[in-house]
């Protein structure tokens, strides 16, 4: 038996078996108060799920709008709230916390602790990232202040000055959207640095940096881009907040304040931010592909170094979004260049991906549908960013349904997509149950489908000069049926995200048993029951590779004789 | 099934990983200087653009004698950290009683300045883009050394309640970390507010 303590999955039976005798107070008593990395993690991941369906059917809502010229769905007013609502909730509400929700859950245990570095500081974390959400949705009730009748931020997710000034943003709405966004952004922050510190000093015996599961590496790369992404914002919103309650002038005209600079500490959150998101994604790709093309990862150091490149470069593009405001042609040069290198180190990964696949024994079960239809998306989207990083390109198209359908490639076609296999492939580890295939299959094909009907077809509403952030269009441009195509694409998502949640709740119930590897999978989380027990481990676990499970499972040929 | 395959050890027999409050105090002070860095931008970018007075040379003077104990404040600190290192409890409350001494001095000096500024001088967060950003940046460092003396505050009472020892070393280490932290950046505060700006 030696000194290690890991053992074959199938051997293990740590599950608590299901209570179903507490009472419900008691339940929920235990819910709130727990400082377990496990239940923290699924308390992120239902709370970014719940605002998922909300932003979605804020979008629907958009797009219903859209779908006919001079339409009166939404007047003009709720609409520009729809759209900075769908946008802030998306990427501060949704994106964030579901990406430290999978962070919180399976670093830990990809990583042999038995928690996270901070337990305590975990839970604040959390409910400080709950408040946030909360206090901006509250918006709704009380933005308008004492006398007015209730109003959500109008000002778009990006906030431009001088719009936000008290004298063109009167009310409290611009105050929600400010306050709100710092309590969550100290939450973020908060995880940003318990991640760093479990993955530093949590690792179990064996697990060095170059062993570690590349899931867990992204993750710290993540955490420390946010650290230097999240905090720019914070700053600004001070600023913002000072300008609006004490009368402050940063980004006030009118006595020599400039609206550009606000551009400027907006973006140099703004464009890490879209990496902040990205990598996560990276990182699901790099657990679930590996193991449904039943091969090791390719180039697993160049896979590492590319990631810690591509946070690098994410620092210095930001003003690719500001081409339009008139900087001298040194700085565009600069953010044309420096935005182009980004394509340099994704292109390694795309690649290593393809590399992984090439000759494997490929599964397509639902999480490996969701990251094959990643990469070829993830592409399509790299190459309309490396369009519009042409500066001439980027005047023509500017602001334009193409700049929307560009980064709606990145968040929905890479991003939600791996969210979506992440959820398939970790569901089983975390309820013991799986969740229904083919459900599971509806929901790839139909989401699929209403993807590229929507997106697709925004590049050319675009090309056409449909400007973004119009409440309706005039039926003369020729938009009017490539506009029904998008939105009726938006309503194929809707159902198909509904399928999704019914798949969750369904399965959770009735899912056919899961077991502790069900994916026959090689990374620690695997070594343990489904659900795993509080202390994750009973034994600490110590690992010679970077594929445990495979040494475990194939004493004969194991992974250490080959990794130096 | 057998409960185990065995893996031959092949790790160092001694195995480590760093310290996780250095690591965490590492990457909060990370963060806090992105934070800065952007107070510290919109300063120098504002300086000279006010459209009305009053203007850095007319009302600031150049605090000496506050930046010299807020930064022999670090070496108090690190006399402290020595002495809890070796179990001497009694200097170190003595090096951590003149570290907060020292803290508060400075507290004490910027708020002599900010009371002659507003009284004396009129300038007020309001008054012109000087004052806003200003009051901003030299009140986020002073916000940083409060948040600082406050945890100071809390060693130094345990200590005196005999509550504290050679094991929180490493803790008070990371503490430490944070306070050579605040002193750094008044460095740089210092040098833009003052130096430059004026």
């Amino acid at each position: 038996m030696g000194e290690n303590s890991l053992r074959l999955p199938s051997s293990i039976d740590l599950a608590p078996s299901r209570r179903f005798t507490e009472t419900f107070p008691e339940w929920l008593h235990e819910w709130v108060v727990t400082v377990d990395h496990k239940r923290l993690g699924m308390l992120y991941i239902v709370y970014a799920i719940f605002f998922l369906l909300v932003a979605g059917a804020q979008a629907i809502a958009i797009r219903i709008q859209l779908a006919f010229p001079g339409n009166h769905f939404l007047v003009a007013q709720a609409y520009n709230r729809f759209f900075t609502m769908h946008g802030t909730t998306m990427v501060f509400l949704v994106g964030m916390p579901i990406l430290f929700g999978f962070g919180n859950y399976v670093v830990p245990l990809q990583i042999g602790a038995r928690d996270m570095a901070y337990p305590r500081l975990n839970a604040f974390s959390f409910w400080l990232t709950a408040f946030g959400g909360l206090f901006l949705y509250y918006s709704f009730l009380g933005g308008g202040g004492l006398y007015g009748v209730g109003t959500a931020p109008d000002v778009g997710w990006w906030a431009y000055a001088p719009l936000t000034a008290k004298a063109f943003s009167p009310g409290h709405a611009t105050d929600y959207w400010a306050l709100a966004l710092i309590a969550s952004g100290f939450g973020t922050l908060g995880t940003a640095i318990n991640i760093i510190a479990t993955v530093i000093s949590m690792r179990c015996k064996g697990m060095t940096m170059m062993r570690l599961p590349l899931f867990s590496w992204l993750m710290l790369v993540v955490s420390s881009l946010t650290l230097i992404t999240i905090t720019p914002l914070t700053a600004a919103q001070i600023m913002l907040v000072i300008d609006r309650y004490l009368g402050g002038h940063f980004f006030d005209t009118q006595a020599g304040g400039s609206a550009v600079i606000w551009m400027h500490f907006f973006w140099i959150f703004g464009h890490p931010e879209v990496y902040v998101l990205v990598l996560p994604a990276f990182a699901i790709a790099n657990e679930v592909i590996p193991v449904f093309s039943r091969k090791a990862i390719f180039g697993y150091p160049a896979m590492v170094a590319a990631s810690v490149g591509i946070a690098f470069i994410s620092l210095s593009v930001w003003a690719h979004h500001m081409f339009t405001v008139g900087m001298t042609s040194v700085s565009n040069t600069f953010f044309v260049l420096s935005t182009m290198m980004v394509g340099i180190p994704t292109g390694i990964k795309i690649f290593n991906w393809l590399a992984t696949m090439w000759g494997g024994k490929i599964r397509f079960a639902t999480p490996m549908l969701f990251c094959t239809a990643f990469l070829y998306q993830f592409l399509i989207a790299g190459l309309t960013g490396i369009m519009l990083s042409v500066a001439p390109w980027n005047w023509q198209l500017h602001n334009s349904y193409f700049v929307i359908a560009h980064f709606h490639y990145v968040l929905v076609g890479a991003i939600v997509f791996c969210i979506f296999g992440a959820i398939y492939y970790w569901y089983p580890k975390a309820t013991g149950r799986m969740l229904d295939e083919k459900l599971g299959k509806w929901h790839f094909w139909l989401f699929l489908i209403g993807f590229h009907v929507t997106f697709d077809t925004m590049h050319f509403v675009g090309i056409l000069g449909m400007p973004r952030s119009i409440y309706t269009y005039q039926p003369d441009r020729g938009w009017n049926t490539l506009n029904l195509i998008v939105s009726s694409g938006g309503i194929i998502q809707g159902v198909a995200v509904l399928l999704f949640a019914i798949n969750l709740i369904w399965s959770y119930f009735y899912g056919q048993e899961a077991g502790n590897d069900p994916w026959d999978a090689w990374t620690l989380e695997w070594g343990t029951s489904s659900p795993p027990p509080p202390y994750n481990f009973a034994e600490d676990p110590v690992v010679r590779s970077r594929r445990p499970l495979w040494d475990l499972k194939h004493p004969e040929d194991p992974d250490w004789e080959y990794e130096s | 099934m057998s409960a185990a395959a065995g893996i031959p050890a092949a790790y160092p027999a001694e195995w480590r990983t760093p310290s996780r409050g250095r690591t965490a105090m590492f990457a909060l002070i990370i963060a806090e200087s992105a934070l800065f860095t952007i107070f510290v931008v919109a300063y120098v970018f504002y300086i000279g653009k006010s459209l009305s007075g009053p203007t850095p040379r007319q009302v600031l003077d150049v605090p000496v004698f506050a930046t010299i104990c807020l930064l022999s404040s670090s070496l108090t600190i690190g006399l402290a950290e020595r002495a809890i290192h070796r179990n001497r409890v009694g200097g170190f409350a003595l090096w951590l009683g003149v570290t907060i001494c020292l803290g508060l001095i400075f507290l004490g000096g910027t708020a002599i300045e900010w009371h002659k500024l507003i009284y004396q001088d009129g300038l007020k967060i309001y008054t012109n883009l000087f004052g806003t950003t200003y009051y901003s940046l030299v009140g986020l460092h002073a916000t940083h050394v409060v948040i600082g003396l406050t945890m100071l505050l809390i060693v130094f009472l345990f200590t005196l309640a005999r509550r504290v020892g050679e094991q929180h070393a490493e803790r008070i280490g990371v503490l430490a970390m944070y306070w050579h932290f605040v002193d750094a950046v008044w460095v740089v505060v210092f040098t833009v507010v003052y130096i430059i700006g004026r």
